[in-house]
């Protein structure tokens, strides 16, 4: 299963990004192999639409599951529609590895 | 709507004199009312969209969510978050053990385990009240599908995604 993070720099260390559609990178994790590739989000800069382009790109990857610190409003029901799990952490701190151990606990 | 963070709000430093007064009841709705118009800077108008009512509708959610604020802070009362007739955009799950929230995309699993650190200390979020989910749906007679109801949309001029034929709403002839 593919779960993506949206974080702020593209190392293991860097903290959670709170936004979905504008965040610096996306790590995509794959629980079942324990690989992961940090992807620079192509939306980040564009003024409209980043998050609904984003959810298109993380489809497409095949991503299930996303964890992000918050997501839109144009996003959510998107999200819903394409039965991707959202997961909202309001902890501003978080780094990537913490949230790799917690998805392995 | 996201749920919010926090639960209420305690006040703190109370002058000699001040009684326990019982909290204020502030409910979803009013809370996201507030939230759409002061946090994220919508008008009544935009913000009566996003939350499904109409325009007045959501002038009366916001002028008691004012009055409940302004009474708490003047009497010193705690401020509870909970209840009212709301529908989050999926169904939202909190999990106690690492604190984060989470939607359950696929509706007929259960959930028992947190998605994302898999403790079982997860509960879903308006847990203490029945009246949350709203009732307010529109379903096809022919199939049962369901969707919520578009506030203003007539539902016998939809039709439904799978057969075709128009809705009803549901709960009434």
């Amino acid at each position: 299963m593919k779960i993506a993070i949206t974080s702020k720099g593209n190392t293991l260390e860097s903290e959670l990004d709170p936004r979905f559609g504008h965040c610096a990178f996306f790590t995509i994790y794959d629980k079942t192999s324990g690989g992961f590739e940090v992807i620079p989000n192509p939306y980040k800069g564009s003024e409209e639409q980043a998050g609904t382009l984003a959810v298109k790109f993380l489809k497409d990857k095949g991503v299930e599951k996303i964890v992000s610190g918050d997501f839109g409003l144009k996003v959510k029901p998107l999200l819903d529609s394409l039965l991707i799990q959202m997961i909202v952490i309001k902890k501003p701190n978080i780094t990537i590895s913490q949230i790799i151990a917690l998805i392995n606990h | 709507m996201n749920p919010p963070i926090v639960r209420g709000f305690k006040p703190y430093g109370k002058e000699q004199g001040a009684d326990n007064l019982e909290a204020i009841t502030l409910n979803f709705e009013e809370y996201e009312a507030l939230k759409l118009c002061d946090y994220d800077m919508y008008n009544h108008s935009q913000a009566s969209a996003i939350m499904n009512v109409s325009r007045p509708t959501f002038t009366r959610i916001y002028a008691s969510a004012r009055i409940k604020i302004s009474k708490a802070f003047v009497e010193g009362r705690q401020i509870e978050i909970e209840g009212g007739k709301v529908y989050f955009d999926s169904e939202w799950f909190r999990c106690s053990s690492c604190g984060c929230n989470f939607n359950n995309p696929h509706m007929q699993e259960k959930v028992t385990s947190c998605a994302l650190c898999g403790s079982k200390e997860v509960s879903s979020y308006p847990s203490n009240n029945e009246e949350t989910a709203t009732e307010d749906t529109c379903y096809c007679p022919t199939c049962g599908f369901e969707k919520r109801h578009q506030h203003g949309n007539r539902c016998n001029k939809e039709l439904c995604p799978t057969c075709n034929k128009p809705m009803k709403r549901r709960g009434r002839q």
